[in-house]
C-alpha cells in the first residue's frame, strides 16, 4: 500500500485572496413586525428580541416576539382568508400567485442570498448554490400542482383542510418556508408559519415578496417567536394541521399536544445517517461526498451523514484521504465565496456540539480535527472526525447537529446493514460502491426514507423527502409531498 | 338414549405459526344466551412481547418474498377460506349470527381477500414515481412496508374484521400481532388456523385473544411496533399518547368502515406503507449537475 505517500497540503502556501460577496444592495430594517393579513404589524405582546450574525455577533435587526394575542390575529386573518377567498378562488388563478412568488425570488436571489448567509452563518456559496434556488424551485414546481390535483389523487376528490401551522428550523430558514408554504398554498390552504427565533429574517423578506406578489391578504402568515410563540400555534384550535420541521423531542411533544384531536401532522424529525463506504468504491468521489454529507451547512443537517461506515479493508487509506481533504477545508467569513465551513448556527448550538466533542473524547474515542485559525468573535466548530468509535458511544447514537463525524467499520455487507439500521431514526443513507446490484441490494434494506447512492445531500422539489420511525412521518416534496395537505375522500 | 356431551374446544392463540395456550394460564368461556361455546385464552403481556417478537423476526424474510409470491399466499388464505366455509358458518351461528348474516360476512370476507391479493404487485406501480429532478441523477420513490403492525379488531364483524385487519397490512410486507374480538373470538382463532395452513411464513401473523383493555396498552406502548391500526372504537387518548414515544404511526377505522364496500381500496394498505426515494448518479456528457 502506499501509505507513505506524502498528502497535498493545500493549506500551506496557497492563501487565497478573500472574494467578499456585497453587503450594499441588500435591504434591511432594523426592526421587523409581524406579517400578518397581508401587513407588518406591531406585535401585540409588545415584545422584540434581536437576531444576531452568528459569524460576529453583531446585532442585524429586532424581530417582533409573537403572543397568544398576535396568534389568535394571525389564525383569524389565515381563516377569513380560507373562507372568504383563497378555497373559493379558482385553482388556475391559485396557481398563478405561486408562480409569481417564484419569480419575485429567482429576480431577489442575491439579496437573499447575503441575508440568509448573515443571519445565519452559513456559507455564501450555499445560501447561493443550494438554499435560494431551490427554494425558488420548490414554488415552481407546486405551482404546477394547483390545478392539477384530481390527477394526482385520482377517485379521491382532493379538498383543502384550511388553516396550516407550520414551524421551521434555522439550518434552512428560506428553503424550509418554501417547502412548508409552496404545497400549502397549491393545495388551497392558508398559512401560519413560524420561523426558527434565530433566523426570521429570510422569511420577513419572503413576506415582503409575498406582498409584492399581491396575494391576497392573510393567505399567509409569518409570525415570529421562540417555542412559547410556536405551542401557540399548534394549540390554537383554529389550526387544522402542523407542519413542524426541527428535533424529535419537540416533535414527540407536538404529537402529544395534538394526540386526541382531529389535527393532521406531518414531522420532519431528527436523523443519525449513516455513509457507506465499500472497498470497491471510487475512493476520492467517496471522499467528497463524505465531506459534504456531514460538513456541509456546518452539519446542521437533519439528514447528515453523520455516522461514516467503512469497510476494513480500504478504512486506513480512506481515513488518511479523509483527513487530507478536511484539512484542505476553509473554514472563515461565510460571506467569502471561498468558505467552505461557515458559522455555528448559534451560541447554544456550538456549546451542544462541544458538549458531544468532549463526550466522544470521554468515551475513548480518537478525535481529529481541521487545524485552522478560528475568528475571535462569533461561533465556530472546526471539522471533526471521531475514529476508533464503537456502536455504544453516545456519539454514534445521538444526533449532534454539528460538523461531527462518528467513524466505524464494517467487514460483510450484512454488517453494514445491521450497523446503518441500528438507530431509533430513520431519515437517510448514503451507499458508496461501484457495483449497480450491491447499490440496490443496499438501498431496498436499508430503513430510511432518502436514500443516496454514490451522492449525497441532494435534494429536489420533485423529490419526495421524510423519514422513517423516530425521524417521522408524511413526506415533503414531489407528487407525496401534496398528500399531507389535502382531505382525501 | 342420553344426549352426547360435547367437546368444548380450548382455543389457542397463534405465535410463530405454532398453537400455545396463553403463558399466563388464564382462561375465559365465551357464551351464547348463556350457554358456554368454547374456552378461550385471556393472553398477557408476555404473550404480546413473544408475539411481537415474532413478527419482527418474520418481517424481513417476508417483506423480501417477491410481490408476486405474497399475492399467491393471499390468494391461498382465501381458496382455505372458500372450503372451510362451513365451519365459520357453524362458529357464527354458535356465537349468535343468523345463518343469512353469517354466510354474507363469509362470502364478503372471501371475495375481500382476493381483492388486496391481486394488490401485492401492482401498489408501486400506481403509488411509486419516478421524480425528474433537475440534476443528473435517476430518482424514484418506492412504497415499503413499515415493519411491525399491532391490529385491533372491532367486535360486530369478528370474521370479516379480521381479515379486513390482516390483510391489507401483510399484502405489501409487514407482519402482524392482532388483538382478536373479546366477545366473538371463534372467527379469529379458527381463522389463525386457515393462515397457519396457507403457506403464510410462522410469525407473519400473529393472533391473541383476550381483554382489549388489558391488551390494547401493550401494543400500543411496545417500542418495536412500527404502526398500529385500531378498528376497535375503544382506545382512550391516554393510551394513543404511549405510542408517540417512537413515533408509531396510527390509523383508526371508525365502526362501519369496515362493512362498506369502499374498504377494498389500495389507500387501507398505503396507510401501513412508507415512501422511499432513493437517488443514483446517471453517467451524461450533458446533464447539468449542481455541486450540491
Amino acid at each position: 500500500m502506499n501509505s507513505n505517500i506524502q498528502p497535498l497540503e493545500f493549506n500551506g502556501d496557497w492563501n487565497l485572496s478573500p472574494s467578499l460577496e456585497s453587503t450594499d444592495h441588500i435591504d434591511l430594517k432594523d426592526k421587523y413586525g409581524l406579517f400578518i393579513n397581508g401587513g407588518f404589524l406591531e406585535p401585540l405582546s409588545n415584545k422584540y428580541f434581536s437576531t444576531i450574525n452568528p459569524s460576529n455577533e453583531n446585532q442585524i435587526s429586532l424581530i417582533a416576539e409573537a403572543g397568544s394575542e398576535d396568534i389568535n390575529l394571525a389564525v383569524k386573518s389565515a381563516k377569513d382568508a380560507y373562507e372568504n377567498v383563497w378555497s373559493k378562488m379558482p385553482a388556475k388563478e391559485r396557481s398563478k400567485y405561486i408562480y409569481r412568488i417564484a419569480r419575485l425570488i429567482q429576480e431577489k436571489a442575491k439579496e437573499l442570498a447575503v441575508i440568509e448567509t448573515l443571519d445565519g452563518g452559513k456559507p455564501i456559496r450555499e445560501s447561493r448554490d443550494v438554499d435560494v434556488p431551490l427554494a425558488a424551485a420548490h414554488f415552481f414546481y407546486y405551482a404546477g400542482w394547483a390545478d392539477k390535483l384530481d390527477y394526482a389523487f385520482p377517485n379521491r376528490n382532493p379538498k383543502s383542510i384550511g388553516v396550516v401551522g407550520q414551524i421551521i428550523p434555522w439550518n434552512f430558514p428560506l428553503m424550509m418556508a418554501a417547502w412548508k408554504i409552496a404545497p400549502a398554498l397549491a393545495t388551497g390552504n392558508t398559512v401560519v408559519l413560524k420561523p426558527a427565533e434565530s433566523t426570521s429574517l429570510t422569511a420577513l423578506k419572503l413576506a415582503e415578496i409575498i406582498q409584492q406578489a399581491d396575494l391576497p391578504p392573510g393567505v399567509v402568515n409569518i409570525v415570529t417567536g421562540a417555542g412559547s410563540t410556536g405551542k401557540l400555534i399548534v394549540n390554537h384550535k383554529d389550526i387544522k394541521k402542523i407542519a413542524f420541521t426541527g428535533s424529535t423531542s419537540v416533535g414527540k411533544s407536538i404529537m402529544k399536544s395534538i394526540a386526541g384531536t382531529s389535527k393532521k401532522s406531518t414531522m420532519e424529525l431528527g436523523g443519525k445517517a449513516a455513509n457507506i463506504v465499500f472497498d470497491d468504491a471510487p475512493l476520492d468521489q467517496a471522499v467528497e461526498g463524505v465531506v459534504n454529507g456531514i460538513y456541509f451547512n456546518q452539519g446542521h443537517v437533519c439528514c447528515a451523514g453523520s455516522r461514516l461506515l467503512v469497510q476494513e479493508s480500504i478504512n486506513e487509506i480512506f481515513i488518511r484521504k479523509l483527513r487530507d481533504r478536511i484539512q484542505s477545508l476553509i473554514l472563515g467569513n461565510p460571506l467569502d465565496k471561498n468558505t467552505d465551513i461557515g458559522a455555528v448556527n448559534s451560541k447554544s448550538q456550538l456549546d451542544t456540539i462541544n458538549k458531544y466533542i468532549d463526550i466522544g473524547k470521554n468515551e475513548g474515542a480518537e478525535i481529529f480535527q481541521l487545524n485552522c485559525t478560528i475568528p475571535d468573535k462569533g461561533f465556530w466548530c472546526p471539522p471533526t472526525l471521531f475514529t476508533n468509535v464503537s456502536q455504544s458511544h453516545v456519539i454514534a447514537q445521538e444526533e449532534i447537529f454539528g460538523p461531527v463525524l462518528a467513524i466505524q467499520t464494517f467487514r460483510t455487507i450484512d454488517e453494514a446493514i445491521t450497523k446503518a439500521n441500528n438507530t431509533p431514526y430513520g431519515l437517510s443513507a448514503g451507499v458508496w460502491t461501484d457495483k449497480g446490484s450491491k447499490v440496490f441490494n443496499l438501498t431496498s434494506k436499508l430503513n430510511a426514507g432518502v436514500i443516496w447512492a454514490n451522492t449525497y445531500n441532494k435534494f429536489d422539489p420533485t423529490s419526495p423527502f421524510g423519514g422513517y420511525k423516530e425521524s417521522g412521518h408524511g413526506r415533503e416534496g414531489g407528487l407525496h409531498g401534496l398528500e399531507a395537505y389535502l382531505n382525501l375522500e | 338414549m342420553s344426549e352426547r356431551i360435547k367437546v368444548l374446544k380450548t382455543y389457542k392463540i397463534f405465535i410463530d405459526g405454532k398453537f400455545p395456550r396463553t403463558e399466563s394460564g388464564r382462561y375465559y368461556q365465551t357464551k351464547n344466551n348463556g350457554i358456554p361455546i368454547a374456552n378461550i385464552c385471556m393472553s398477557s403481556r408476555k404473550d404480546m412481547k413473544n408475539a411481537v417478537a415474532a413478527a419482527r423476526k418474520a418481517f424481513l424474510g417476508w417483506s423480501n418474498r417477491t410481490a408476486y409470491n405474497r399475492s399467491q399466499i393471499l390468494y391461498r388464505i382465501a381458496e382455505m377460506l372458500e372450503t372451510r366455509k362451513s365451519q365459520f358458518l357453524e362458529e357464527l351461528v354458535l356465537q349468535g349470527w343468523t345463518n343469512k348474516n353469517a354466510e354474507l360476512e363469509i362470502y364478503k370476507t372471501i371475495d375481500r381477500i382476493i381483492y388486496f391479493a391481486g394488490w401485492a404487485d401492482k401498489i408501486n406501480q400506481v403509488f411509486g414515481s419516478v421524480n425528474p429532478v433537475a440534476t443528473s441523477h435517476f430518482n424514484f420513490t418506492m412504497l415499503e412496508p413499515m415493519g411491525v403492525v399491532g391490529l385491533i379488531t372491532n367486535e360486530e364483524t369478528p370474521l370479516l374484521a379480521i381479515a379486513s385487519c390482516i390483510i391489507p397490512a401483510i399484502v405489501s410486507g409487514n407482519t402482524v400481532v392482532v388483538i382478536a374480538s373479546e366477545k366473538a373470538p371463534l372467527s379469529a382463532l379458527t381463522f389463525a388456523e386457515v393462515i397457519s395452513n396457507s403457506d403464510v411464513p410462522p410469525g407473519v401473523v400473529n393472533i391473541l385473544s383476550g381483554s382489549k383493555k388489558e391488551l390494547s396498552p401493550h401494543i400500543y406502548s411496545h417500542m418495536d411496533v412500527n404502526a398500529i391500526g385500531d378498528f376497535s372504537n375503544l382506545t382512550n387518548d391516554e393510551i394513543k399518547l404511549t405510542a408517540v414515544e417512537n413515533l408509531k404511526r396510527i390509523r383508526s377505522f371508525g365502526a362501519s368502515e369496515i362493512s362498506n364496500d369502499n374498504f377494498d381500496s389500495p389507500y387501507v394498505i398505503k396507510d401501513f406503507m412508507e415512501a422511499k426515494t432513493t437517488w443514483h448518479p446517471i453517467e451524461s456528457g450533458f446533464a447539468n449537475s449542481n455541486s450540491y
